[in-house]
């Protein structure tokens, strides 16, 4: 049995996925980014392998992704996250027409065919409005743990509207808030639907076309997944592996090669970058 | 692919004989600001320069000096003290920096820029307009403001002979009758009718040489890289218009090109990806902003900017010279009008050249600084992409500030735009082989 890597390294967590010839994961990692991205890549990679009870020499090609994909050093190549996503979504939810990717850092709205492949994407612009950061942001004026963001906010019966969209403004829009008395859950809810109010604008820049996939660190927020789903009037799929989906997406192109010798679609650039 | 190495004095003349032009302009501004003499502030849209020349008036041309800066990657400087002085980062860049070096007494990284005795400009950027006023509240000069009717609606042109047309044609010429009473004013000549006929038979070879030039890059491989090369040739297009180094400059041009045609020597090796782009250049990068695309093999072969910073000159409008103020009013409202349509109506041309440059994508690229050029770009794409189903990205950067441009992000978008080509491509050619 050969099998196929991905690594996706992203601005604030970098994840990997091993899967077999026959596209099931057997490997998963994730693990902080910090400050030295190549050592994340390789121990989000040695951790994925030991999980799945794999040595490295059974491991026939790895594909690196995300921002840090070209520091992916052990990598064979590099594909973009927003082609990895588009991939990986397909491959878990084949009739994805949509794909939502919500980061730490941007936003994407991609659109992609039934065969995975990309026909149009559109991200945030230079600034982490609308982003995982922009409720990193919310958390700390709260001082709220990142993971509880979504369940108090669904506790939530009237949101408070954060008119700012910028995500430095945003903490200081939540005290104001506070101190004038709104509850914690309202405004936790306002910060969500701001945020869904602006990755919808992107979705709809793309078109937004069933299904639905939701993907990023940022999908594992339940709140977040009821406020885009409202804004939307319609489900999303979600599973617990689309905060992966980069890597698994990464890890499926790596199999092409493993199966077909072929090399992925980005094998040509990078070394430049 | 066959490539047959030409004359080493051929290939490559024009980039070259264009920089060394270029160099010699900003050589003749400098002496022109060291002895305190007189010249004309203008814009690349409707510089009249047919008319200037003919009173031997040195053109300045504002947008040039503020992209130069960019080029020579110190626009942020400029920018920087700009806005020290009040203005918003919000203005254009290409204002900015002038005002900066307005500032700075002509201080500019290609030498000293003199202040202008004259200012001429159309309403073809609204810009153009407040840019102009700022001259006139620093130096007093005189301001001419030419109004050219543009397209009164998307694809309902009219020509000579039509009333509308004639009338526009007419309102153009009386205009141009009172910018000659003024340069007579200003530089104390009268104006002279025969050495205005030879001025525009010098932009009537531009205009023909220039519209060959672009046509020449229908060939596979392309001749040269439509936003850095063309770059060049925009350059010697509107520095030297109406002048017999100009003319001279673009015969030589085409020569060149039709060598590189004839003997298919290409602007690269490997040409995977044709492309159109739409749009201003990102100068603050202007060589790495290429090479995102050229690591992937993909050339642009032509580009809205080589017609609207043209002035619309690429359409190749030639005078007669037996009515020249008419007919000057004529190219005037043709080749203007043309330079907003490649702004605003471009879609359909793109159309076309889609087709004629056997293009495989199109690159939007929308920018902070400039309104007049990035309203309408997402409409006019997804016009398109109905239209005719091409592949095309969406960039946003900008043309001179380097503090709203993520190289890295710009990186992604590009790749994932190539992977996106490159999966089509394969897709296309298992689909064949079936």
């Amino acid at each position: 049995m050969t099998y196929a890597a991905g690594v996706d390294v992203g601005s604030t967590q970098t994840k990997a996925i091993v899967i077999d010839e026959d596209r099931r994961i057997v490997g998963r990692s994730l693990i902080d980014t910090g400050a030295n991205v190549i050592q994340a890549a390789e121990s989000s990679y040695v951790d994925a392998l030991r999980q799945g009870n794999i040595d490295e020499e059974e491991v026939g090609y790895v594909v690196g992704t995300g921002y840090g994909r070209f520091r992916v050093t052990f990598g064979n190549s590099q594909v973009t996250e927003i082609s990895c996503h588009g991939r990986g979504a397909v491959h878990l939810f084949p009739d994805t027409r949509t794909v939502v990717d919500m980061g730490g850092q941007d936003t994407k709205a991609i659109s992609v065919s039934a065969d995975g492949e990309i026909t149009d994407f559109c991200m945030n612009d230079k600034c982490a409005a609308g982003t995982g950061r922009f409720l990193g942001a919310a958390a700390e004026a709260l001082d709220i743990p990142l993971d509880d963001l979504g369940p108090v906010s669904l506790q939530s019966t009237k949101a408070t509207k954060i008119s700012t969209t910028c995500t430095v403004f945003a903490e200081s829009e939540v005290l104001a808030w506070i101190g004038k008395g709104k509850k914690i859950e309202d405004i936790l809810w306002g910060v969500h639907t701001s945020i869904a109010s602006r990755s919808v604008a992107l979705m709809r820049r793309v078109g937004i076309h069933d299904e639905i996939t939701f993907t990023g660190g940022v999908s594992r927020n339940g709140g977040m997944v009821k406020a885009l789903s409202d804004r939307l009037e319609k489900p999303l799929n979600i599973s617990d592996d689309c905060h992966y989906m980069g890597a698994l997406g990464a890890a499926l192109f790596a199999l092409d090669n493993v199966m077909t010798g072929r090399a992925p679609v980005a094998d040509n650039v990078g070394a430049t970058s | 692919m066959t490539t047959e190495a030409g004359p080493q004095e051929l290939v490559g003349r024009g980039n070259n004989e264009g920089a060394a032009m270029f160099r010699d302009w900003f050589t003749d501004l400098g002496r022109v600001a060291e002895t305190g003499g007189q010249c004309a502030y203008v814009f690349v849209m409707g510089s009249t320069n047919e008319i200037l020349k003919t009173f031997d008036l040195p053109v300045v041309f504002p947008e040039i000096n503020s992209l130069q800066t960019a080029v020579r990657r110190v626009a942020h400087e400029y920018l920087e003290e700009a806005e020290d002085y009040g203005y918003s980062p919000d203005i254009c860049g290409y204002v900015k920096a002038d005002v900066a070096v307005q500032l700075r007494k002509g201080d500019h990284p290609m030498g000293r820029i003199p202040g202008p005795t004259i200012t001429v400009l159309t309403n073809a950027c609204n810009t153009y307009i407040k840019w102009a006023e700022i001259w006139e509240r620093m130096y007093g000069t005189p301001t001419f403001t030419i109004d050219v009717p543009g397209t009164r609606q998307a694809g309902k042109l009219t020509w000579r002979g039509d009333r509308d047309f004639e009338a526009d044609r007419h309102y153009v010429e009386v205009q141009l009758r009172e910018l000659i009473d003024l340069c007579e004013e200003v530089t104390g000549r009268k104006f002279d009718i025969d050495r205005f006929r030879e001025v525009l038979g010098y932009a009537n070879t531009m205009s023909r040489c220039w519209n060959r030039v672009l046509e020449l890059n229908c060939a596979r491989p392309s001749l040269f890289n439509a936003v850095t090369d063309g770059t060049i040739f925009l350059g010697v297009a509107n520095g030297f218009r109406g002048t017999e180094e100009g003319a001279r400059y673009f015969e030589r041009l085409v020569e060149e090109m039709e060598h590189k045609a004839e003997h298919g020597i290409g602007q690269t090796t490997e040409e995977k990806y044709r492309l159109l782009f739409v749009g201003v250049p990102c100068y603050p990068i202007f060589r790495k902003f290429n090479e995102l695309f050229s690591d992937w093999d993909a050339t642009f072969v032509n580009s809205t900017y080589l017609w609207f910073a043209s002035g619309g000159t690429n359409r190749g409008f030639e005078y007669d010279l037996d009515d020249p103020l008419a007919s000057l009013a004529e190219g005037m409202l043709v080749s203007v009008r043309d330079a907003m349509d490649s702004m605003f109506h471009q879609s359909d041309v793109l159309q076309e050249m889609i087709t004629d440059f056997s293009a495989d994508g199109v690159i939007y690229h929308p920018i902070k600084s400039c309104r007049t050029v990035s309203t309408g770009l997402a409409d006019g794409r997804r016009h398109l992409t109905e239209m005719t189903g091409i592949p095309s990205l969406f960039i946003e950067s900008d043309m001179m500030d380097r503090r709203v441009i993520s190289e890295a992000q710009m990186k992604n978008r590009i790749d994932a735009f190539f992977e996106g080509l490159e999966s089509r491509r394969r897709q296309e050619l298992a689909g064949a082989t079936k």
